[in-house]
């Protein structure tokens, strides 16, 4: 027990060395000293994690199984290193313009944000790393029993299970710690990083330590160990042509879709041209890690007792020949193997977890409340550290339950074929245009269901319910359903099988299903971003503050903003920041003021998108896409109203105007009227005035005649009663004509109203006699009316006769007639010369006096006050041309109109 | 005096008050009422002085002035413009046609007969009236 409590402390101790080591490297990050933390050697050195305890330890055993073909474990990788760096380049540029947190996240962003595909794709990474977690966690636990029983058989004793729950609450403990320090994903985990850089080193140096070791410690040189080589079992199994080439290509794509590959290779990627370097850094890792695998396997079975668990060969040999520190170093490496692989890939899957699974199940439940506040950061973070909790509690269950007796390549096989399941989807979403969401999900559904029947259940054994029968006769004796030979292709190796099935399965399915549907906008949005990444990003621009990109920004505003505004902008920053000349730094402060001063010309979401694209390298994303959209579509909206505005003022405009036209019109007729009325009135005046003044002098002097006293008398008072009559006149046309006056609606004969009007204009008449022609009978009509204002029209007309009728013998014929039912027409006809033709039109019209004054005693207002009453009782009244003599007709309703 | 004045007027009682007002002064008042035959009555009768209504039958006195002060028999015949329209552009308007004096109705006979008066002595010998003389 000493020397397990030895290792416990050095176990300790190492993991302290890795908490001071990781937090070390926060602190220089978050100084912004990244130095070599950026190197492209950590970064070769963090994609070691491809090496887990399966590598470390498994491989021997591999071996001890199955001859070289466990090379092609190393051999995928770096086949895809070295001959595929264009798809690696690709993957990381379009991770970082994308902002791309995980594989989930590539997946469901390429196909329109979808979220089906962000739960699918996170669900297949859950169960194909979970047992791999339990992988890990069992070889760790079991390279302490090893360790602490010096047993070689490798016997399980009774604290394993309570070692593996220990391992992974540290483990748990550390990811939290590291991996959920910064919230931005796109924010790299330096500390994470660094720390799996130095585990590779210690696997690395124990690996080839043993080997070292077992070379020229154990055998006697390069020479001898050949020799036991070609005498050992592990050289007498064949190779299996089918086998390698499967389970290559399996292994170059577990390189990419791993969650922790791909975390490692994309997400924590700070600069592309890393990839140049790890493309022959890695391969050359991965060679020195596989170098001495053959001869410890070949040694081990040879030296150690039989039945020796060949997987833990690597530890038991030192521990054989008592090499403590050998050993010790060993464990070592098995366990930053082992942690190396949980920590990467619980920081990996609980960014899908929380940001696929978590977060849209709290964003829908909390009804979005939760959003304007600002705890959504909090919130991330919880279910980010949750989310490692979760999984690595899954892990440790897998181990529980699963009593992990199994040979650790099997498991890795299965899950690398699990999660190569996205591989079609991820192809094809960054080099075809035309894969869709439905594609995707049809092939990722397939894949994972293939996979599922023909390995992944499998391997549990009958208790899945996978029984031998079964796999023999396949369900419901169908054999074309044997899980192990699917549509009757039989006698191919198992993993073989299911391999080539699913993958070609998955393939089809995606090809045909993308062929089959439309993508939506989105889709073709993105899909056009992922596939032209190349097109669309700088060549190698990042987040650099130089010149260059000040002047870009420069040449852009003054584009928008115009160049004396733009070069006044820029020159008082600079000025502010203490510099000549017209460029500043782009400090984050400068940019949002740039940004807001072209959110005042282009729109907010615009100016945002543009600058991203300049400041940041950052491509248009598809919510700045649709936010310019809706820019767009606002201010169209808002041209076109501005059009029907502009619309609506050349229509009033045209009203002004025509009102206007009008007022100037009414304006000149007021004047004219004025003019009139001024005429009129003073015409009395002058007479008056004069007459008056004749009469006070003779007054005075007393020389006048009592003739001519009466008679310049008689004058003055003739022109005063004149005044008063056109006052009258005036005032009873302006009430009519403001339609405020105030009829006496009454019933009456019309043969009464029209005695009444001959009677009255006989009295004014005088002398001259006129002849009246009427037929009394028919004159006998009831009508509703004002008697009053219809006489009154009937004595002008009468009147008018007997001023202008110009025969020698006067005659007025008064005509009446019925018209339909409700209307009565009465024609004034006299048998003078009437009303020359050129006249007829005017005389309605105020003071149009046909004829000189004397004659016509009046303003040349009668005809005008006829018409308004007419319009007043509702009739009308018009000048009937062609009767020989003047002649006016008028209609009135025989009932007043009721409104 | 002995001298005559044209007074072409339509108002029959304006007519007679001032027929009264200057024959009781010694002139000899000559009346037409008709504006078409106006400048006729003025080449006929070759008055002193012309009393001139602005609104008159037929022809406006503007006109007539217009066509008397075209001629050169009239061109500085005194001319009194009486007008009932009492306004500013009335008056300009007479000006500019050249009229002799502008009046408004109603006028002060007093002010009338010294304006006759004051036209009649102002005015230039016209050879072709001396004979009237």
């Amino acid at each position: 027990m000493l020397r397990f409590n030895i290792l416990v402390f050095a176990c300790l101790s190492y993991a302290t060395l890795l908490f001071i080591v990781a937090f070390w490297a926060e602190k220089r990050a978050e100084a912004g000293r990244l130095g070599w933390l950026r190197s492209p050697w950590v970064y070769t050195l963090s994609l070691s994690v491809y090496c887990t305890a399966w590598t470390f330890y498994g491989a021997v055993g591999y071996a001890v199984r199955s001859g070289l073909e466990f090379v092609t474990i190393y051999l995928g990788p770096s086949l895809m290193m070295i001959g595929c760096w264009w798809i690696l380049r690709k993957l990381v540029r379009i991770g970082r313009v994308q902002r791309i947190t995980s594989v989930a996240d590539l997946i469901s962003s390429r196909y329109g944000k979808s979220t089906t595909l962000g739960v699918l794709v996170t669900l297949l990474a859950v169960i194909g790393t979970t047992p791999y977690i339990a992988l890990q966690l069992q070889s760790v636990a079991l390279s302490f029993a090893v360790f602490g029983a010096n047993d070689p058989t490798g016997a399980v004793l009774p604290d394993l299970d309570k070692t593996a729950l220990w391992v992974a609450t540290g483990l748990a403990l550390f990811t939290t710690l590291f991996g959920t320090r910064n919230l931005d994903a796109n924010e790299r985990h330096h500390g994470v990083v660094t720390a799996i850089a130095l585990e590779a080193i210690v696997k690395f140096m124990a690996l080839v330590a043993v080997g070292i070791f077992v070379v020229w410690g154990l055998s006697d040189g390069v020479g001898d160990l050949m020799a036991r080589i070609d005498a050992s079992p592990v050289s007498q199994h064949p190779i299996m042509g089918t086998r390698w080439i499967a389970l290559t290509m399996l292994s170059a794509a577990a390189l990419i879709t791993l969650p922790r590959m791909f975390q490692v290779l994309v997400v924590e990627n700070s600069d592309e041209n890393h990839v140049f370097t790890a493309g022959w850094a890695f391969p050359l890792y991965l060679f020195g890690m596989s170098l001495f695998v053959i001869p410890i396997a070949v040694v081990g079975l040879e030296v150690l007792p039989q039945g020796s668990n060949p997987d833990m060969f690597v530890l038991t040999l030192p521990l054989h020949f008592d090499h403590r520190i050998l050993a010790t170093l060993s464990f070592l490496g098995g366990f930053s193997s082992a942690t190396s692989m949980v920590i990467v890939a619980a920081i990996a899957l609980s960014t899908m977890v929380s940001n696929h699974i978590v977060m849209p199940i709290w964003l829908s439940s909390s009804a979005g409340g939760a959003m304007v506040s600002g705890d959504v950061r909090r919130v991330v973070l919880y279910a980010r550290r949750l989310s490692i909790f979760g999984v690595l509690a899954l892990g440790y269950l897998y181990f529980h339950f699963s009593g992990g007796s199994e040979a650790l390549a099997s498991i890795g096989m299965i899950s690398f074929t699990g999660v190569a399941q996205v591989l079609p989807a991820m192809l094809g979403g960054i080099f075809w245009r035309g894969a869709t969401r439905v594609g995707a999900i049809a092939g990722v559904v397939t894949g994972f269901v293939v996979w599922a029947y023909s390995m992944f259940l499998p391997s549990f054994g009958a208790a899945s319910g996978f029984t031998p029968e079964l796999l023999a006769n396949g369900p419901f004796g169908l054999t074309l359903l044997r899980p192990q030979a699917l549509f009757g292709v039989d006698g191919v190796d198992p993993v073989v099988h299911a391999i080539c099935w699913s993958i070609a399965l998955n393939t089809v399915v995606f090809v045909l299903g993308s062929l089959m549907s439309f993508p939506r906008p989105v889709e073709r949005l993105q899909g056009a971003q992922f596939v032209n990444v190349f097109e669309h990003s700088g060549s190698t621009r990042g987040w650099s503050h130089g010149f260059a990109e000040a002047e870009d920004l420069l040449v852009m505003a003054q584009r928008i903003l115009g160049p004396a505004e733009a070069q006044n902008l820029f020159q008082s920053e600079a000025e502010a920041q203490g510099k000549e000349g017209y460029l500043p730094d782009t400090t984050p402060a400068f940019i949002e003021r740039l940004e807001r001063e072209m959110a005042g010309s282009v729109g907010a979401a615009t100016a945002h998108a543009m600058l991203g694209q300049i400041a940041g390298g950052v491509l248009v994303s598809v919510e700045d896409l649709m936010a310019v959209a809706d820019e767009t579509a606002q201010i169209m909206e808002y041209s076109s109203q501005l059009e029907l505005k502009s619309d609506e003022l050349a229509r009033t405009a045209r009203q002004l105007r025509e009102a206007n036209e009008k007022l100037t019109a009414l304006s000149i007729q007021k004047d004219a009227f004025l003019s009139q009325i001024s005429h009129e009135l003073r015409t009395p005046m002058t007479s008056i005035r004069a007459f008056s003044e004749i009469l006070r002098e003779a007054g005075q002097s007393g020389d006048m005649d009592a003739e001519s006293l009466e008679r310049f008398s008689t004058i003055i008072h003739d022109e005063a009663r004149r005044l008063t009559r056109l006052l009258d006149d005036l005032l009873d046309l302006s009430v009519l004509e403001n339609g405020q006056v105030s009829l006496n609606w009454a019933r009456a004969n019309l043969h009464d109203v029209i005695d009444r009007a001959l009677h009255a204009s006989s009295e004014a008449g005088g002398g001259v006699r006129l002849l009246i022609r009427r037929n009394e009978l028919s004159e006998h009509i009831a009508i509703e009316t004002d008697p009053d204002r219809l006489a009154q029209v009937f004595i002008n007309l009468i009147a008018n006769v007997r001023k202008y009728c110009d025969a020698p013998r006067p005659e007025l014929t008064i005509h009446v007639r019925r018209k339909g039912d409700d209307r009565l027409q009465i024609d004034f006809i006299d048998n003078g010369s009437g009303i020359p033709k050129d006249k007829q039109a005017v005389i309605f019209e105020k003071f149009s006096r046909l004829t000189d004054h004397a004659k016509a005693g009046g303003a040349g207002l009668g005809l005008a006050i006829c018409r308004e009453i007419m319009t007043n009782l509702g009739g009308t009244i018009a000048y009937l041309p062609g009767q020989g003599g003047a002649a006016f007709r008028l209609e009135v309703p025989r009932v007043r109109a009721r409104d | 005096m002995g001298q005559r004045v044209l007074l072409i007027e339509d108002e029959p009682n304006i007519i007679e008050a001032i027929r009264f007002i200057l024959s009781r002064d010694g002139w000899t008042v000559e009346t037409h009422a008709d504006g078409a035959t106006a400048v006729a009555a003025v080449e006929r009768k070759r008055p002193d002085v012309i009393i001139l209504d602005v609104m008159l039958p037929n022809k406006s006195g503007f006109e007539i002035l217009r066509e008397l002060r075209d001629m050169a028999d009239h061109a500085t015949r005194p001319v009194l413009m009486l007008t009932a329209r009492g306004q500013k552009k009335d008056r300009d308007m007479a000006e500019a046609a050249g009229v002799s004096h502008f009046m408004t109705k109603p006028f002060s006979n007093t002010e009338m007969l010294e304006v006759v008066r004051r036209l009649a002595a102002e005015a230039p010998e016209n050879p072709m009236d001396t004979s009237h003389g």
